[in-house]
């Protein structure tokens, strides 16, 4: 093996929780190899669409027919238009197979999905650790919220989240910038929730990794209110491995980056029983390579860190490394969503906004919580926005002509909306595994996904509807009306689950520091690890975790435990 | 729910929803790829006088200004399904064969109040249309949805018709509002 294929550690994925590995353990003096199974992107350079305007493309942001025949999957959703072509995988060269239907939005580029995530950031509450155990729901987690607090507010500080301290213990408050400011209706429909249900609900303004003041040190600017974040943005306005992560560690002279690099498999030393690094297969010269290391963070995305196991130490377990408890590839979640309602405001024609926001409104969960006790578990939370209606509005009278064209060149009346994010249990049954027949491009194979929401998402996506209807009508919205838009699991792009974190190495497959049980070197942080989903967007935690589970792993090596 | 309701359903939520391209949610793709039918300079003459009468030039630009037309064109090409684009090629032609019944001549050559009127009573006819079960939307609900769309999100239109301002710099989420001012593109 030639010396320049060893490193101090691998970080497997350039995304969010890929770029904190590298920044933290390079930060801590690590030389990293940090592989990134897409091509290279340039933070500015490289972000193509960012600066045009509808006109200037083709279709003016639609989709063509080309587009859904190149991605059927991302064609499912709002995800396909031409401003982010070409920021998602390339679905004919990476196929799965749905048992049932899944919809996987794969990000394969340096930075992966944090180029195009929605950036909405919450921390899980102490209830959210605690669940499984009180109600005997798969396991319980090893750690627990005062376990993570701490490294919660570094992520915050770090990254930069910005939003408003509302002293709820549903939703623990952070360590943040200034808030966005919700527009005039939302502050009057804010108010009219918290006054009827007497301070039970509330409604905010969402907690996003946008900057309300420049972080001048890291050369990143406030947010300029484009509302166009998933092209790139090069005032680094938004939290994404290329704005904030992938500059400090590349700062420390401790980093080396390298794309098209599909990590095939975990090397596993069965004396030392540590993974003694990786093979990387190169994607443009189908030339295979080994890197060795003496710790390994997988980051590949959730169901792709669990892919690498899979396919890992077979010849020790026949199912993978970090399959001894029979929970590898199980306990497959997702955010339930697409319901709730919308409805026309009256008044406040006098009132417009200025910007575009790329941020809507929070209302956090009260379902069972505070007494409350529904015939499902858990809860979800709101998210929404309201607005004056455009030009694309429907305009009764005014057929055709003059008329038609100077009424919907003005703003349309007020309209607020709201969908709910609902927890999904970890259910043993939903699970992915290696399809026995399918290969991708490079011969490698594929996951097959057996994945669906059951009674307990099914009895909580009334209460989604029925609940948003009510508070809307509570306010004193209009012609309000309640929606399933469909949901299939996948479509929250917030996977998680398939390695979860446990206190027993029978039952789980990390521990409570996310190294594999079998492999203590090996840690996974990203949502692979997440026991149990809580009903807020989980990118913040994989952050924390993972701050958390570098320190750790660096403080274990220099003791020589690794 | 039904298709129209979906469909009113998601231009709340985007701002636009493409009749006959597939933004049905489904995920269930429409038959295969046409042989497009293509557009003859004609068609196109008549797609920016029919644009032109949804949203006239006054004084700020007009469809025509806005090449609507070629917009139009060009989205029925690349983004509609055959029996659409059969939907709405049927619609041009019928158009004409309208024009020429009442007014004796093709709808381009007809007098402008003729085509306004005619324009018109489409309208209300695309209104009263219920789409049959697997069938398409009526031709000019197509026509009238390209026409504002290719004119709105045209440089012409969305920096002329509506206000254009591509880096505001901040937020105001109570910024005040003059019966008459613009709405922003």
């Amino acid at each position: 093996m030639p010396d320049n294929n060893k490193y101090d550690a691998i970080v497997v994925g350039s995304g969010i929780s890929g770029g904190w590995a590298a920044k933290e353990l390079t930060e801590k003096g690590l030389k990293v190899l940090m592989l990134e199974r897409g091509r290279d992107l340039e933070h500015g350079k490289d972000y193509v669409n960012e600066g045009k305007q509808v006109w200037d493309f083709p279709n003016r942001n639609q989709r063509t027919r080309k587009m859904v025949e190149d991605y059927p999957v991302l064609s499912r959703d709002y995800v396909l238009t031409e401003e982010t072509l070409g920021m998602w995988a390339n679905e004919k060269e990476n196929p799965y197979v749905e048992k049932k239907r899944f919809d996987w939005f794969r990000g394969y580029q340096v930075g992966g999905r944090s180029l195009l995530w929605g950036r909405q950031s919450y921390r899980h509450n102490r209830m959210d650790f605690e669940a499984n155990k009180k109600e005997g729901i798969a396991v319980d987690w090893p750690i627990r919220y005062d376990d993570l607090a701490p490294w919660y507010s570094y992520v915050e500080g770090f990254a930069g989240i910005s939003g408003s301290k509302e002293g709820l213990d549903v939703l623990p408050d952070g360590n943040f910038l200034p808030p966005m400011d919700m527009n005039c209706v939302e502050k009057d429909l804010a108010r009219r929730i918290k006054k009827h249900y007497n301070g039970s609900r509330s409604m905010f303004i969402g907690r996003i990794a946008n900057l309300t003041r420049a972080k001048s040190d890291e050369n990143r600017s406030s947010c300029m209110y484009r509302a166009q974040c998933w092209r790139g943005c090069s005032y680094g306005a938004y939290f994404s491995t290329q704005s904030s992560t992938l500059p400090a560690a590349a700062k420390t002279g401790n980093l080396t980056v390298r794309p098209f690099s599909i990590v095939t498999r975990v090397l596993y030393d069965k004396d030392k029983k540590r993974a003694a690094g990786v093979e990387v297969l190169d994607s443009e010269t189908n030339e295979t390579y080994e890197f060795t290391s003496n710790i390994v963070f997988l980051n590949a995305s959730t169901l792709n860190s669990t892919w690498i196991l899979m396919n890992s130490a077979t010849d020790i377990w026949p199912d993978g490394l970090g399959s001894s408890s029979g929970e590898l590839g199980h306990n497959v979640m997702d955010h339930h969503f697409r319901c709730g309602a919308n409805g026309d405001v009256e008044g406040f024609e006098d009132k417009y906004v200025y910007g575009r926001r790329p941020n809507g409104v929070y209302i956090p969960r009260f379902r069972n919580v505070n007494g409350d006790k529904r015939d499902y578990l858990r809860g979800f939370g709101y998210q929404g926005s309201a607005n004056r209606q455009g030009w694309s509005r429907e305009i009764a009278e005014m057929s055709i002509g003059v008329d038609l064209k100077n009424e919907v060149s003005k703003p349309g009346g007020w309209r607020m909306g709201m969908t709910a994010f609902g927890e999904m249990l970890p259910y043993h049954d939903n699970r992915i595994f290696l399809d026995p027949e399918k290969k991708d491009k490079w011969g490698l194979p594929v996951l097959a996904f057996d994945v669906e929401i059951r009674e307990n998402e099914i009895k909580m996506r009334k209460d989604m509807i029925q609940d948003a209807v009510d508070m809307l009508e509570a306010a004193g919205v209009k012609n309000v009306e309640g929606g399933d838009w469909g949901y299939a699991p996948g479509m929250g792009i917030h996977e998680m689950g398939t390695a979860r974190m446990g206190n027993d190495s029978k039952t789980s497959v990390l521990n409570g520091n996310n190294q594999i049980w079998e492999a203590p070197n090996v840690f996974i942080t990203d949502g692979a690890c997440m026991t149990s989903a809580s009903c807020v967007n989980p990118s913040l935690t994989y952050m924390a975790l993972t701050a958390r589970a570098a320190d750790f792993a660096v403080k274990e090596l220099k003791k020589g435990n690794l | 729910m039904n298709r129209r309701k979906l469909l009113k359903l998601v231009t709340m939520a985007t701002g636009s929803a493409l009749v006959g391209g597939n933004l049905v949610l489904n995920g269930c793709a429409r038959g295969g790829l046409p042989e497009n039918l293509g557009f003859s300079e004609q068609d196109l003459a008549l797609l920016n006088e029919i644009a032109e009468i949804i949203i006239p030039r006054t004084d700020t630009p007009g469809a025509k200004d806005a090449e609507v037309g070629k917009f139009m064109a060009a989205t029925v090409n690349d983004c509609y399904y055959q029996d659409d684009q059969d939907t709405f090629h049927e619609g041009l032609a019928k158009i004409n064969e309208i024009s020429r019944e009442h007014f004796n001549t093709n709808f381009i050559n007809a007098k402008q109040d003729h085509r306004i009127g005619l324009l018109a009573e489409l309208e209300i006819e695309a209104r009263e249309y219920e789409k049959p079960e697997g069938g398409t939307e009526h031709y000019f609900t197509m026509m009238k949805q390209l026409t504002l769309m290719g004119y709105f999100t045209s440089q012409a239109g969305a920096t002329e018709s509506l206000r254009h301002n591509p880096v505001p710099g901040r937020y105001d989420g109570c910024h005040p509002y003059e019966e008459g001012d613009p709405a922003w593109a």
